[in-house]
């Protein structure tokens, strides 16, 4: 113990066993948003690989397995290796200094659900390198085509799951710990940033279905290895049953990647529209509704395999219910902007294009929760389009926005706004060039993960891989401006942004390494 | 009231949250089970029970239902499998026997499990098996042919707008499962 009462007054220790022996929150959602970046541009290659394989009709460039391959890994990649350990990063930055504590509840803890990522996905990605190939079943995995018919890496696969599913668990275990119990005197719940409740409320998601998940992988561990019929017909099992228990963690797994995007844009919109945000308590309210819906919609996924007509008219009309709660939401933004002072530098740039494109990913969601239309629009690129709307200038613009919105305060420095403006508008044109053409495709019947397509497509496919090349490649001005702050810029202030609000603003910047040893004045936490 | 140490209480809570996890383990496996009985009770997946062993039926004469009867082979089954009567014509209520026919075409003794499926699948709770050859699996030498029958009638439940329903049957090759010792309670 006296080492490392040493270090809490000397600052972090030097080299590569800071990293590996961390237990700073600070230090620890840092390696979270390095990693998660990692696999961005990782999954970013296997997405270009797959829109230059679709740039024109015809096989030119890999084998149809391999492209069923990267769809898959894209999908595995970008999912639980981007999006979520960004949020997780964020959270871990962002949480304790937003309540007032000095660390997370659990710093051992945390520091272990972070190290065993990189083994998870490395495990993951070995797979490319083997002789059975990737997995190539898409990254819903849906049985017998992850059982039967799987190649014989699947096991990697599952195992890699389950790490992940692991991780995430101790880390929403953490956060739900640090929220409840480290909170300082006078940060009440309904004090407390909608950051910080969205975070709340997620963690008590992937509690409640991360466990599901390993489930399901367990089961399809045991129909591989140990002769158990749980999907296999053959003996008495169900295929479609698999679909279910997936479903029943895959549906709050998306709001799982959406409820911290809502947070970081209720704490951006606020600051540069110079308002207060408009309906803090409905915004929390609407988190919740949303948490509560996510568990009782997931067969919206499968209107197609057969199910009495009461249970499709009750998943359409739940589906369409979510509606409500995140309109409350999108109405609430748009009324804190109005007639605030706004100013546009990249952070807000970025959340304001998560308001509108968002919800035009929520608008194709209602389309596809009809019940009559989901049968035509079933697994073409309509779906594609419509959860890459809500994932990629949903979560990800979220992301980009936290990011650049917190990056003097992590840094010390200013970030680049013309290289931030230069991204930001890039980005915004390549991922509508990208995703917009995808809907007329799907609407026109293109089904979605095939290496090749009927001519009449030809079009619409070159105009999005266009869009894919422009947006990825504008993904390297991020990386530029990051490094290009943390070495250095305009000094950052205490507060960086003249209308933000709350508790981290009232640290130094760059943040000490060790912030709130002491619990801040209650009188600096405001009513929000 | 004892004033609590932060320790405690995070100690409190990570104890809670493990056991929602350890809980919600269990409700993953649980779905399975749960999975079975809501199908027994909806006939989500066109399964059809096990044998029926309950009350006699009630034969309702004036209505007619057409029970059309499919057979295919699933992946890697070289069986000729097929049924000795495309379709009959039953009333509720009245007991019928038909027949499949199995020739296991290959060199080498094979064992078969054949699984129901009925369209549509709200009628699969009204066809009453009272003996199926779908209850157990089916072994075959090198080249012997089998017929194996079917004793079934329709519930006099079965809604009016049903007036024709089909009775599948896929058969899975399971000849490796045999091997390996395992025992398949397939219905």
């Amino acid at each position: 113990m006296s080492a490392s009462h040493d270090d809490h007054h000397h600052g972090p220790a030097k080299g590569l066993s800071r990293w590996l022996y961390t237990t700073n929150h600070k230090d620890i959602g840092t390696l979270y948003l390095w990693f998660s970046f990692a696999m961005f541009l990782l999954g970013g290659t296997f997405a270009m690989v797959i829109r230059a394989e679709l740039f024109q009709p015809g096989l030119q460039l890999v084998e149809p397995n391999f492209f069923n391959q990267m769809t898959t890994m894209h999908g595995l990649i970008m999912v639980f290796g981007a999006v979520m350990p960004a949020f997780v990063g964020l959270a871990n930055w962002l949480v304790p200094m937003m309540i007032g504590a000095p660390d997370m509840a659990l710093p051992r803890m945390n520091n272990w659900s972070f190290w065993i990522l990189p083994f998870a996905f490395a495990m993951l990605t070995a797979t490319l390198f083997m002789d059975a190939g990737a997995p190539n079943f898409g990254w819903t995995f849906y049985a017998p085509l992850s059982t039967t018919y799987a190649p014989s890496t699947v096991t990697f696969f599952i195992f890699a799951v389950h790490i992940m599913g692991a991780s995430s668990i101790m880390g929403s275990i953490n956060i739900i710990a640090t929220i409840l119990n480290m909170r300082a005197p006078g940060m009440t719940l309904m004090k407390m940033p909608l950051f910080v409740w969205t975070w709340l409320i997620t963690a008590y998601l992937l509690i409640a279905v991360m466990p599901v998940l390993a489930g399901v992988v367990t089961m399809m561990l045991f129909d591989i290895h140990f002769g158990t019929s749980f999907f296999n017909a053959a003996g008495g099992g169900d295929p479609v049953l698999f679909q279910h228990v997936f479903w029943f963690f895959g549906h709050p797994e998306v709001y799982i990647m959406i409820l911290p995007a809502f947070g970081v844009v209720s704490a951006i919109i606020p600051t540069f529209a110079r308002k207060r945000l408009f309906g803090y308590d409905s915004m929390v309210y609407a988190t919740a509704s949303i948490a509560f819906l996510s568990f009782i919609v997931w067969a919206h996924h499968m209107f197609t395999v057969g199910m009495p007509l009461a249970g499709e008219l009750f998943f359409m009309y739940a589906t369409m219910l979510i509606a409500v709660p995140t309109g409350v939401k999108v109405f609430n933004w748009v009324a804190t902007m109005f007639r605030g002072s706004m100013t546009f530098e990249t952070p807000m740039l970025f959340a304001i294009a998560f308001v509108v494109l968002f919800t035009m990913g929520g608008f194709t969601g209602l389309m596809l929760a009809i019940t009559p239309a989901d049968f035509q629009y079933h697994d073409t690129y309509f779906v594609v389009a419509h959860f890459h709307y809500v994932l990629v200038p949903g979560s990800i613009f979220s992301i980009m926005a936290a990011t650049y919105y917190w990056l003097p305060k992590w840094t010390g420095h200013m970030y680049d706004e013309r290289l931030g403006k230069l991204h930001f508008w890039l980005s915004f044109i390549g991922v509508n060039v990208l995703f917009f053409p995808q809907h007329f495709l799907g609407l026109a019947g293109m089904p979605r993960r095939i290496p090749d397509y009927a001519l009449q497509f030809a079009d619409f496919n070159w105009i999005s891989s266009i869009g894919g090349f422009l947006f990825g490649a504008s993904q390297l001005i991020l990386l530029v401006v990051v490094i290009k702050c943390i070495k250095g810029g305009k000094k950052a202030t205490a507060q960086v942004w003249e209308g933000a609000q709350g508790l981290e603003w009232t640290l130094d910047s760059p943040a000490p390494y060790h912030t709130f040893t002491t619990p801040p004045d209650p009188k600096l936490i405001h009513a929000q | 009231m004892k004033q609590e140490t932060p320790v405690s209480s995070t100690t409190r809570v990570v104890k809670r949250l493990l056991l929602v996890v350890v809980g919600m383990f269990g409700f993953g496996f649980a779905m399975v089970p749960l999975y079975d009985v809501i199908c027994d009770i909806t006939g989500l997946n066109g399964k059809t029970s096990g044998r029926y062993a309950e009350v006699a039926p009630v034969l309702v004469e004036d209505r007619k239902i057409t029970v059309q009867f499919m057979a295919q082979n699933t992946e890697g089954m070289t069986w000729i499998f097929e049924p000795n009567d495309a379709q009959v014509t039953v009333s509720p209520g009245e007991i019928k026997v038909v027949s499949y026919r199995a020739r296991n075409t290959s060199d080498f003794a094979m064992v078969g499990q054949a699984i129901p499926s009925v369209a549509p699948n709200e009628a699969a709770q009204y066809l009453m098996k009272l003996e199926c050859f779908c209850f157990q699996e089916q072994p075959l030498a090198a080249g012997e042919e089998v017929d194996m029958a079917i004793r079934f009638f329709v519930d006099e439940n079965i809604p009016e707008k049903i007036t024709k329903l089909t009775l599948s049957y896929s058969l899975f090759d399971i000849t490796d499962y045999e091997i390996e010792g395992e025992v398949i309670t397939a219905r």
